[in-house]
C-alpha cells in the first residue's frame, strides 16, 4: 500500500508546541471545571478510549501498513487481563496492573502478527480475524478468565490510584486523559524515531526497506506488539473507565471495524488522525439523533437511527478513501493552511 | 578460482576479533580523513570491517582475493519457470571500478543485479560479495555486507521526506535500540546525531539541500533517483549496484548524475555496478564494461575494446534503435 | 454399519454438503479478487441484501418467479452501482484501499437493506423438507442435498461460462494479465461491470440457500466470515481452490465441532477453520491453489 497512505506519514506540529499546550490546559484544567456529568460519560471517556485505540491501530495500519481486522480482540485481552491482575493479585497498585494489561495484549498481538512474517495483505487480514473470533470464542467458554461470572461478563476494579479515587464521571474522564496523554506521548516518540522510520519504510516499499538493512520480520512482529500494547490499553479504559461493566460481546467484529474507520476517517498514519476519527464516530450518532428529532414526524426510532448510522458511515468511508485518502488530518492541514495564508 | 580455506574456529575467533579492532580503526582513520575532505586511499578502505564468515553457507576467501575484489559473479544462471533471464554469466569488480553493463532489452540486466542483491534466487553459479560467497545472497544481509542499490522503476518511501529517505539508508547500522530511541539516552541521541550529519553531507554533495524537507514522492523523477542514489550512498557501500540510474533524464541531469557517480567512487572508493542504456554515458563513465545479449555475455573489456567487438557491432546494429526507445 | 462409523460418515457428510454452501458464498469473490484484485468484503451485505429484498417482495404477494426476476434486476442494479460508483474511482489504488472501500460498501448496504425492509427476522422457504434421507444408517438432509446441488449447479455454470463463452475467455485474459488484456484491445470496465453482476447473481442464489437454512436476517451478511478462511485456504484467485477448500472447511469444522468441540467446551466452528487455514498457508503461502506470486523489485 503506497499512494492512498503515503501522504501524510510524518506528523506536522500539531500548530507547534503551543498549540499541544493549550489542548493539554484546556483538557486537564478548564473542561474538568466547566463540564457535566453527561459530557464526561457519555462524550469524553469513550471518545478518549476509542482514540487510544485508533492510535494504536494506526501504529500498525497507518504507519506499517499492515491491515488488522482484529482491535477488538486486543482491547478485549487488556481489559480482561487488567481485570485478573487486579483481582488474583491483591494490592497491586492499578497503573502496575494497567501496564500488566498492555504487556499481555503486546504478547497476544505478537501472536497473532507471526503469520505476518509468511503472509501479506489480505492473507493476514485474514488471520487477524483468527484472533478476533479466537479470543471471543476464549473469553466465553473459559470461565478462569471472567472468574466465573456468567456469559464472561466483569465488572470494573475501583479506580483508586495512590489513594486517590477516579470513580466519579470526572475522575475516571482525568484518569482516562492522563493515560492517552502518555501514550500519545509515547506514540510521538516512537514514530519520530529510527524505529518509526522502518515502520514507514517497510509500508511503502518492503524490499527497499530490506535492501537498505531494516529487519522486516523484527520490524513487523514489534509494530503489532506496540500496536496491541495500546489498543490493550485502549480497552482497559474502555472497560474500566467507560463501561465499568464489560461482557466479550462489547468487543465483537463491529467495534474492529469501528476502530479501523475511526483510522481511516481521521487519517491513517497521523497520530491526530485517531482523535479525529474517534471524535467523529463519538459525535456522529448523537448528531444524527439531534437531526431526527428536528425532521418532521415522529424522528428516527432506535433501529432507524442505527441503521441511518450505518449508511453514513459507510459512504462516508468510501467519500473519503475516494476524495481524501489521508482523512480528516489532511482537511484540517489545509484549512488551517488557507486560514494562515492571508495574515 | 582462487584457493579457498576453512580455518579452525579457535582461529576463526582470533582473527574476527582482529578484525573488529581494524574496522573500528580503519573506520576512524576513514571518519578523519573524510572530514578533511580527502581522499580515501582503497588500500585502507579493503580492510575494512569483512562480513562474518560464521553464518552457513558462506566460505571464506583467501584475504587477498578480498583485498580487490568487491565482487566476483561466478558462472550465475536464472531462469523464471522455462525462461532463461541469464545464463552463465561471469562478472568481477574491483574495489573502485565503475563497471557498466550494457545490452538490449531482455538482456538480463536487471535480473543480473536483482540475483546479486537477492532477490532473485539464481539455478546454478555464486555470488561473491567482499570475503563472503552466496548460492543465494540473503537480501536482508546486504546493508551489513557493504552492499547498497538503487531500483530502475524508484523504490523510495514515499510517505518520507527526502532527508528521512536519506537517513533511512543508515537503517542497517542502527545500533541503539527502541528503548533506548524513545527515551532518548545518550547513546541513541549521538547515533542520531551522528546519521543526521552524514545524511545533510550526502544530500549537500548532491545538490538535495535545497529540497531535503519536502516529501519525496511530490519531486520529479530525476531528483527523485537522485534522492535514491544518496539513500544508497549515506551507507557508504563498498559495493554499489546501480540499475538505470540516468533512465528518463535530460542530458544535463545525465551529466550531473555522472558527476555524483564518479564523485561517490572517489570520495568512498567503492566498486560500482552500473546498468546504462546511453553508451555516450558508459563510455565516458565507466572503466570497464560487460555486454549481456539474450542473457549470455558476449564481451566484457575496458570501454575501447567493447566498442571494437564485431560481437557487441553485430547486437546493436540489430537492435540499432533499442538503446533510445528504452531510455524514454 | 457400525452405529459409530454411520455417524462419523454422516457428520462428513454434512459438513460437505455445507462446505458446498462456503463455496457458493466463495465463489463471489473469486470472481471479483481475479479480474480486479478487491477483496469485496461488501459479498456478504449483497447476500443479505438479496435475501431481505426476495423475502420481502413474496411476503408483499409477489408470485416465486416474479420475485426471482426482480430481485435480480435489483442485484444487477446494485452490483453495477458498487463498479461504478466505488470501484471506479479508486482504479488504481493498493489492494488494501480497495478493501477498505467494500467494508464502506457493506456498511451501506446492511443499513440500506434493513432500512428498506426492516430489521426483524423472515423465514424463507424454498418449498423443500427439510427430512433427513437415510442411506444405508447414514442421515442426510434433504434440504442439504438441494442446497448442495445448486450451488454444484451454479459453480457449474460458472465454469462453463469462462471455458466457452466469448466474455468468458475475455475474463479469464484479464484476470492473467490486466495489461496484456488491455493491450489486445478488451475494454476493461465492461469486464469489471459483467463481474460485479454476476457476483450478484452470486448473491442471491447464495441469499436464498443460506436465507432458507438459517433465516433471513442480519447475521446472514456474516456468511462472509464463512467463506473468508475457504478463500485462505483455496487461494483467493482461484475458482477450483474455493471448491475444494469450502468442501474440506465444512468437513473439517464439522469433525471439530464434534470430535474436539466437547474436550474444549464446544462453540469452536467460529475459528478452527481460520486456524487450519492458517496453519496450512504457513507451509504453502498461497494456499491450495493460488498462483504463487513472483516476489519482484
Amino acid at each position: 500500500m503506497t499512494t492512498a497512505i503515503a501522504l501524510s506519514a510524518k506528523p506536522r506540529n500539531l500548530s507547534g508546541p503551543v498549540g499541544v499546550a493549550v489542548l493539554l490546559a484546556t483538557a486537564f484544567g478548564l473542561v474538568p471545571l466547566v463540564g457535566s456529568d453527561y459530557l464526561f460519560e457519555a462524550i469524553l471517556t469513550p471518545f478518549l478510549a476509542l482514540a487510544l485505540a485508533g492510535l494504536g491501530l494506526n501504529l500498525l495500519t497507518g504507519y506499517a501498513g499492515l491491515l488488522s481486522l482484529g482491535s477488538a480482540a486486543f482491547m478485549a485481552v487488556g481489559a480482561y487481563a487488567a481485570f485478573n491482575l487486579s483481582l488474583r493479585v491483591p494490592g497491586l497498585p492499578l497503573p502496575v496492573s494497567i501496564l500488566g494489561a498492555g504487556l499481555v495484549a503486546a504478547a497476544a498481538g505478537l501472536v497473532a502478527g507471526l503469520p505476518a512474517l509468511r503472509l501479506r495483505g489480505f492473507y493476514l487480514a485474514v488471520s487477524t480475524l483468527a484472533a478476533q473470533f479466537f479470543v471471543a470464542w476464549a473469553l466465553n467458554r473459559i470461565g478462569w478468565l471472567s472468574n466465573d461470572s456468567p456469559s464472561g461478563v466483569i465488572n470494573a476494579p475501583r479506580l483508586v490510584v495512590a489513594g486517590l479515587s477516579f470513580e466519579d464521571a470526572r475522575g475516571r474522564y482525568l484518569f482516562s486523559l492522563t493515560v492517552v496523554a502518555l501514550l500519545t506521548v509515547a506514540a510521538w516518540r516512537l514514530v519520530r524515531s529510527p524505529t518509526g522510520r522502518n515502520l514507514v519504510a517497510i509500508r511503502d516499499q518492503e524490499i527497499a526497506a530490506r535492501i537498505v538493512g531494516v529487519k522486516v520480520a523484527r520490524t513487523k512482529l514489534l509494530a503489532f506488539a506496540l500496536s496491541s500494547f495500546v489498543v490493550g490499553i485502549a480497552g482497559v479504559l474502555w472497560a474500566f473507565a467507560y463501561l465499568r461493566t464489560v461482557e466479550p460481546a462489547g468487543f465483537n467484529l463491529d467495534r474492529s471495524f469501528q476502530i479501523l474507520f475511526i483510522v481511516i476517517i481521521g487519517g491513517l498514519g497521523t497520530l491526530r488522525g485517531a482523535f479525529l476519527g474517534a471524535g467523529f464516530i463519538v459525535v456522529l450518532p448523537l448528531a444524527l439523533s439531534r437531526l431526527g428529532a428536528v425532521l418532521p414526524g415522529d424522528g428516527f426510532d432506535s433501529g432507524t437511527l442505527e441503521m441511518v448510522q450505518r449508511i453514513v458511515l459507510g459512504a462516508l468511508i468510501v467519500a473519503v478513501l475516494i476524495r481524501e485518502p489521508a482523512g480528516l488530518a489532511a482537511l484540517l492541514d489545509r484549512a488551517g493552511r488557507r486560514l494562515r495564508l492571508p495574515a | 578460482m582462487r584457493q579457498i580455506f576453512a580455518a579452525d574456529e579457535s582461529l576463526s575467533w582470533v582473527r574476527a576479533d582482529f578484525e573488529a579492532m581494524a574496522s573500528s580503526a580503519s573506520l576512524l582513520i576513514f571518519r578523519v580523513q573524510s572530514l578533511l575532505g580527502q581522499v580515501v586511499p582503497l588500500r585502507h578502505r579493503s580492510v575494512v570491517r569483512r562480513p562474518s564468515s560464521a553464518a552457513s553457507g558462506v566460505l571464506a576467501c583467501g584475504v587477498e582475493a578480498a583485498e580487490a575484489t568487491a565482487l566476483a559473479v561466478e558462472g550465475l544462471t536464472l531462469a523464471f519457470g522455462g525462461a532463461v533471464a541469464f545464463e552463465a554469466i561471469d562478472l568481477t569488480v574491483q574495489a573502485g571500478e565503475i563497471h557498466a553493463v550494457i545490452g538490449p532489452n531482455g538482456a538480463g540486466k536487471s535480473s543480473l543485479i536483482n540475483a546479486i542483491s537477492g532477490l532473485y534466487a539464481p539455478q546454478s553459479g555464486s555470488v561473491r560479495i567482499g570475503a563472503a560467497r552466496f548460492s543465494r545472497v540473503p537480501a536482508h544481509r546486504l546493508a551489513a555486507l557493504g552492499v547498497a542499490r538503487t531500483f530502475q522503476n524508484l523504490a523510495l518511501f514515499k510517505g518520507l521526506s527526502v532527508f528521512e529517505n536519506v537517513l533511512s539508508g543508515l537503517a542497517g547500522a542502527q545500533r541503539a535500540g527502541l528503548a533506548a530511541q524513545m527515551l532518548g539516552l545518550p547513546q541513541a541521541r549521538r547515533e542520531a546525531r551522528a546519521q543526521r550529519e552524514r545524511a545533510a553531507d550526502v544530500i549537500a554533495r548532491l545538490d538535495l539541500a535545497g529540497v531535503a524537507d519536502r516529501p519525496v514522492g511530490t519531486l520529479p523523477f530525476g531528483v527523485q533517483k537522485r534522492v535514491e542514489l544518496a539513500r544508497a550512498l549515506v551507507a557508504r557501500p563498498r559495493l554499489l549496484l546501480l540499475d538505470e540510474p540516468m533512465a528518463g533524464m535530460t542530458a544535463t541531469e545525465k551529466a550531473e548524475m555522472s558527476r555524483f557517480i564518479r564523485e561517490a567512487r572517489e570520495s568512498l572508493g567503492s566498486a560500482i555496478v552500473l546498468i546504462e542504456h546511453d553508451i555516450g554515458v558508459v563510455m565516458r563513465l565507466s572503466d570497464r564494461v560487460t555486454v549481456l545479449d539474450h542473457g549470455r555475455r558476449i564481451a566484457h573489456g575496458t570501454p575501447a575494446q567493447v566498442q571494437a567487438n564485431p560481437a557487441v557491432i553485430a547486437a546493436y546494429l540489430g537492435l540499432a534503435d533499442e538503446p533510445e526507445a528504452e531510455a524514454a | 454399519m457400525n452405529p459409530d462409523l454411520a455417524f462419523l460418515v454422516e457428520v462428513i457428510v454434512g459438513g460437505l454438503l455445507s462446505g458446498v454452501m462456503y463455496t457458493l458464498v466463495a465463489i463471489g469473490f473469486v470472481l471479483i479478487y481475479k479480474t480486479s484484485g478487491v477483496l469485496n468484503f461488501a459479498q456478504g451485505a449483497m447476500v443479505l441484501f438479496a435475501a431481505l429484498t426476495f423475502v420481502s417482495l413474496v411476503e408483499r404477494g409477489l408470485p416465486f418467479p416474479a420475485a426471482v426476476a426482480a430481485t435480480l434486476a435489483v442485484m444487477v442494479v446494485v452490483g453495477l452501482a458498487v463498479e461504478r460508483a466505488v470501484l471506479r474511482p479508486l482504479v488504481n489504488q493498493p489492494p488494501i484501499t480497495l478493501f477498505m472501500a467494500t467494508l464502506g460498501v457493506a456498511y451501506v448496504i446492511e443499513g440500506a437493506a434493513q432500512l428498506a425492509w426492516g430489521t426483524q427476522v423472515h423465514g424463507l422457504d424454498l418449498g423443500i423438507d427439510d427430512t433427513p434421507l437415510e442411506f444405508g444408517g447414514v442421515l442426510v438432509s434433504l434440504f442439504d442435498l438441494f442446497a448442495a446441488t445448486v450451488a454444484g449447479l451454479m459453480v457449474a455454470l460458472l465454469t462453463l461460462f469462462f471455458r466457452y463463452t466469448r466474455t468468458g475467455l475475455a475474463f479469464r485474459a484479464v484476470a492473467d494479465d490486466p495489461l496484456a488484456a488491455l493491450n489486445v484491445g478488451l475494454r476493461l470496465p465492461r469486464i469489471w461491470s459483467a463481474v460485479w453482476i454476476a457476483a450478484g447473481i452470486v448473491a442471491l442464489v447464495a441469499g436464498l440457500l443460506w436465507g432458507a437454512r438459517l433465516g433471513v436476517q442480519f447475521s446472514l451478511s456474516l456468511v462472509v466470515l464463512k467463506a473468508l478462511p475457504v478463500l485462505v485456504l483455496g487461494g483467493f484467485d482461484s475458482i477450483a481452490g474455493a471448491i475444494v477448500a469450502g468442501l474440506i472447511v465444512g468437513a473439517a469444522e464439522k469433525l471439530a465441532e464434534v470430535y474436539l468441540g466437547p474436550f474444549v467446551g464446544g462453540g469452536i466452528e467460529g475459528w478452527i477453520a481460520y486456524v487450519a487455514a492458517l496453519a496450512l498457508l504457513l507451509i504453502r503461502p498461497s494456499g491450495l491453489f493460488g498462483q504463487r506470486s513472483v516476489e519482484r523489485a
